[in-house]
């Protein structure tokens, strides 16, 4: 069964967001991670692009499969999870620790629609 | 077949040559005096071997391939039937090797006669008014179609349509392609029973649909038997249909696209037309469109006059090109070859043979193999991985096992609407003692999955190699020599 | 029954029985009557092999065999005895593509020798495993620029120095696409680096297109361009002849991003023009926009060197709607041929087709301008090919020519709108004899203005 961590926020494709000082950190759920098998590739934007809340900004990549990232929130690209370029494994090996990328200027009403983590529990496990 | 590890570049001995030029006779020239600023700086690192060393090494490679010359290839919609000889040694004469694509037409009639006469007898097979043979491969034929498509709605002021509908169980190429052409895909879920219902395709029939792309019979190798009335309603909402004909084979002698209400179709030459796949192409992708639509064929096209000259017509159509030239002349010439060689008295067992084969197979092994959707099928079919699922054996495995046992794998999980599909396609071109030794083998593949399924899990055991890493190959990309 | 359908009367019967048919036709009872098509096709009646053959010498017969001068993308090069023999062989002829990797290690080890020779010509990272032809590359080049850039940039600027018939094609997919395309004046038969930095400067442009030799033969002096490219955020994708690479500046020396183009130089013949071997290589980062098969290097259960079709997840097969292109086959056998005759001639010959074809294609300029018929279009540096202006009637000429044998190489305005009417454009290869050429320039000397 897959692990939900409380206090984050999931979107139905399965990133999950948590929102501090205006500042959203970005990562896929260990459902996603699970249902892709081995990841060998995550690609991130560019810090500085702007990215929409339901947007594309991303993809991760296993062998045989491959899945889009869509933003659950609006900002600017902050940083990207660089550790990933070397080793998209983390993916695989804690979700929740390695974030992809964390988006600034964000606004917390783009919480509204998410998913708790009862929720998505329920939804998907 | 045996391992063997070489690559050229490791034969390679410096001073050591392989080819053999005439003497340069034209004294005072020299491609030196080019300008250094326009010259190669950086190192050119071909192989230098010999000519011995080369034919040994492209033998030995060849020899861990598998061809439909080497045994049965039972690969779903991929009609991997015998390509027959005759058609290669009309392909390799040197008076067509010889012939620019720009020689003036009154020098290549000959050439000319045979694209415009192929093309006039896939458009009397097909049931369509015209084909270019243009296209290079099924992939860039439904590319071509689909753009036609659109062509058509854009000069009717019909800038809406941009959306194309594609059953979930279509092949992969055909989304992809309606992408490339500008198109959205709608995707129309297939029924229990493996085809399209009407009352879902129903409420997606608006003005933005350009139309809807089906292979029929379908991926499954079930004929969509409501096509008449699938037609009527796209066309009655202002659609068109088009036929991807990866799945044409079964249809020879009996149904004609064109019949069906097709408007567009492609045809892969290298499946229902014999042409050798060549290890992933050359191909040839012919495009055909029913009456009132040939102008919207890309150029060039190839024309006949009242005298009964061949021409060429350049002037760019409201269209455009999908091609330099006039597409894969040499797979044209193999294609036409076997029509002529079969004839009319022969082609129309083509389809009844390689459905009775593919149904042979089927009823053969549903008693082993989970059969999903029963009935009469085409020229294929698909089985949902084995009955026994206590086994832990995947169909991957199987796949593998069959390997073994001197036997291409079956296409394995797809469609998607299974998950562990394996897609069978025998081909009319199959003796039925073939396909009894073959339906032996999936017989004890089933057993050894209950009764030793680690050797089914472990397999191949026979081949060259065993299975590889792909997760290395992705992670660590090693994709040049240089790379190593 | 037929020397391709091995059902005796007697088989068809015990396999209908175990189908639960009783008929053939039975078999169709899922299609409705009214589709059902009880005709025979309008086709011709069977032939036997003889027949074959003599239908097609006949057939070949109306085809002139021509001593070719012509080029404009397709060049009469030697090609190998060697090649035919080996990609005939039918493990490599009757294999589909290489999804079982277990038995398919020839064709997956000749694309990797493919790729990496196709990066050593360009001086690129990586390369696919082989396109339809050298249009059709430079459009998905087209597309992968556009779909790389960022910021939403959809416009790519062509050159005007692009073979047209390759041009058209880009056009064609560009406009279903939704890519703008604008294209770069030419000045003196080279592109114009002050109209491409002008249209760079307007910005919105994900990417710039440059032939090298260009459409007149001309080898252009690309220096400088890459950098005006890269400094407004674009990408720089070149369309080469790969067997020239031997001798002048690879794409990745002046500072391409992605190089595209046809194979057919290396050896394939011209057959009416094609199957011929598109390409297509970049640097390393892009691979993942890359379109088509790539092959890579791994190892198998007992760490043997395995190789294996790798990166997948760009594939139609795998992200449908979403790929990087609809192509699934390649020219596979070709990218074959074109890795046995880079073998074969390796970096001497390869050098040498190209001094043979540039002293030939210098010495036939240099005739046919003592002719006094012909005068220079441009004053420029060329290869193998060159553009000349025909002081008489270009279409007698060619016509004259053609009464003696001679392909006399391509009217410029047939393929390329704004040229001149008398403007021919010239190719020699290897292949072409200084009695050849000899004869040509005095028929030359002969023609009536």
């Amino acid at each position: 069964m897959a692990n939900v961590i409380e206090g984050l926020f999931y979107s139905e494709s399965h990133e999950w967001v948590k929102i501090e000082n205006g500042i959203a950190t970005i990562g896929i759920s260990d459902f996603a991670q699970k249902e892709l098998g081995d990841i060998v590739y995550v690609d991130m934007p560019s810090v500085g692009d702007s990215i929409t809340k339901g947007s594309e900004f991303g993809a991760v990549e296993s062998v045989k499969a491959a899945s889009d990232l869509y933003s659950p929130v609006s900002g600017t690209v902050l940083q990207t999870n660089q550790d990933l370029a070397d080793s998209p494994e983390l993916l695989n090996q804690d979700p929740y620790t390695n974030w992809i990328i964390k988006l600034e200027n964000v606004d917390n009403a783009d919480l509204a629609g998410l998913m708790d983590a009862d929720t998505y529990q329920n939804k998907f496990n | 077949m045996k391992y063997y590890d070489k690559l050229i570049f490791e034969l390679s001995v410096p001073g050591r040559v392989g080819y053999s030029l005439p003497k340069n006779k034209f004294e005072n020239y020299n491609v030196e005096d080019i300008d250094n600023n326009l010259k190669r700086e950086s190192g050119l690192e071909l192989p230098s071997v010999g000519e011995l060393d080369v034919v040994r090494h492209y033998t030995n490679l060849s020899q861990m391939n598998f061809g439909v010359d080497t045994g049965f290839y039972p690969l779903g919609s991929c009609t991997m039937k015998y390509n027959p000889k005759i058609n290669e040694e009309i392909c390799s004469m040197p008076q067509f090797a010889a012939m620019h694509p720009l020689q003036p037409v009154e020098c290549a009639q000959g050439a000319l006669e045979i694209y415009y006469n192929l093309a006039k007898s896939l458009a009397a097979i097909s049931g369509l008014s015209e084909f270019t043979l243009n296209p290079f491969a099924g992939a860039h034929g439904e590319l071509t179609g689909l753009m036609i498509m659109r062509q058509y709605h854009i000069l009717r002021g019909d800038f809406n349509r941009t959306k194309v509908i594609v059953p979930d169980s279509a092949h992969g190429t055909n989304p992809a392609s309606a992408a490339v052409a500008g198109l959205e895909i709608i995707e129309v879920k297939s029924t229990p029973g493996g085809t399209i219902s009407i009352e879902d395709l129903k409420p997606l029939l608006d003005n933005t649909i350009a139309g809807i792309m089906m292979t029929n019979p379908n991926t499954l190798g079930i004929f969509e038997s409501e096509i008449p009335q699938i037609a009527e309603l796209v066309h009655a909402a202002g659609g068109l249909l088009y036929y991807d004909g990866a799945n044409l084979n079964p249809m020879l002698g009996k149904c004609r696209p064109g019949d069906m209400g097709f408007d567009i179709m492609h045809i892969n030459l290298h499946k229902s037309f014999s042409t050798p796949h060549g290890g992933g192409g050359p191909g040839c992708g012919p495009v055909g469109v029913r009456a009132g639509l040939e102008d919207l064929l890309p150029a060039p096209h190839v024309r006949k006059n009242a005298q009964g000259q061949f021409f060429i017509e350049n002037c760019d159509s409201s269209f455009g090109s999908v091609s330099q030239y006039f597409g894969n002349f040499g797979v044209m010439l193999r294609a036409y070859t076997y029509i002529l060689s079969l004839g009319k008295e022969n082609i129309k067992y083509v389809g009844p043979l390689s459905v009775l084969n593919a149904n042979y197979v089927k009823e053969s092994l549903k008693d082993c193999y989970e059969l999903p959707i029963e009935g009469v099928c085409k020229h294929e079919f698909v089985f949902d991985g084995l009955k026994d699922k206590s086994t832990g054996v995947t169909t991957l495995d199987v796949a593998k096992r069959l390997l073994d046992y001197g036997y291409h794998a079956p296409t394995i999980y797809f469609p998607l609407l299974f998950h562990q599909a394996i897609m069978i396609e025998p081909t009319e071109t199959e003796s039925k003692e073939t396909l009894d030794a073959f339906i032996n083998v999936m017989k004890t593949v089933a057993r050894e999955a209950s009764e030793n399924p680690d050797i089914v899990k472990s397999a191949p055991h026979n081949t060259p190699i065993t299975r590889v890493d792909e997760l290395k190959a992705a992670k660590q990309p090693v994709l040049k020599f240089g790379d190593f | 029954m037929y020397k391709y359908f091995p059902h005796t009367a007697a088989n068809i019967q015990e396999m209908l029985a175990v189908v639960g048919s009783k008929t053939l036709d039975q078999l169709y009872s899922d299609v409705p009557q009214q589709i059902i098509y009880n005709k025979e096709y309008d086709l011709e009646e069977q032939m036997s092999e003889q027949e074959i053959r003599s239908f097609f010498n006949t057939l070949a017969e109306k085809n002139q065999k021509l001593c070719c001068f012509a080029g404009a993308g397709a060049y009469d090069h030697y090609t190998p005895s060697v090649i035919s023999y080996i990609t005939n062989r039918s493990e490599f002829q009757t294999a589909y593509t290489p999804y079982q990797p277990e038995i398919s290690q020839g064709t997956l080890r000749y694309i990797f020798e493919f790729q990496s020779m196709i990066c050593n010509l360009t001086g690129m990272d990586v390369a696919n495993a082989s396109m339809y032809d050298g249009a059709t590359a430079t459009a998905e080049a087209v597309m992968m620029m556009a779909a790389s850039a960022k910021g939403g940039a959809k416009k790519v600027l062509v050159s005007a120095t692009l073979n047209p018939l390759a041009r058209r094609v880009v056009d064609t997919y560009a406009k279903f696409h939704g890519i703008e395309l604008s294209t770069i004046k030419e000045a003196d038969g080279v592109t114009s680096l002050q109209d491409m930095e002008e249209q760079l400067a307007q910005g919105g442009v994900a990417g710039v297109v440059l032939q090298q030799p260009n459409i007149y033969g001309i080898i252009e002096d690309y220096s400088g361009f890459a950098d005006k490219i890269h400094g407004s955020k674009a990408l720089l994708a070149m369309n080469v002849n790969p067997s020239s690479l031997a001798v002048i500046k690879t794409p990745a020396e002046l500072g391409a991003d992605i190089v595209c183009g046809d194979g057919q130089s290396l050896g394939i013949p011209l057959t009416f023009g094609g199957p011929y071997v598109g390409f297509m290589a970049c640097r390393k980062d892009l691979v993942r926009k890359m379109p088509g098969r790539i092959v890579g290097a791994t190892t198998d259960t007992q760490g043997r060197r395995a190789f294996v079709l790798t990166l997948q997840a760009r594939e139609q097969h795998i992200r449908r709607n979403k790929a990087t292109s609809n192509i699934c086959s390649n020219q596979s056998l070709m990218a074959l041929w074109v890795t046995i005759y880079l073998s074969i001639m390796g970096k001497e010959g390869l050098k040498e087709v190209n001094n043979l074809s540039y002293c030939g294609a210098h010495y036939l300029f240099d005739r046919i301008i003592a002719t006094g018929k012909f005068s220079k279009l441009f004053d420029k540096p060329f290869l193998n090919e060159f553009a000349v202006d025909y002081k008489g009637d270009a279409a007698k000429l060619q016509k004259f020519m053609l009464d003696n044998g001679i392909l006399a190489g391509v009217r410029l305005k047939d393929i390329k709108t704004d040229a001149g009417d008398s403007t021919l454009l010239f190719a020699v290869t290897e292949q072409r004899t200084k009695e050849e050429i000899d004869k040509f320039v005095k028929l030359i000397n002969q023609a009536a203005l």
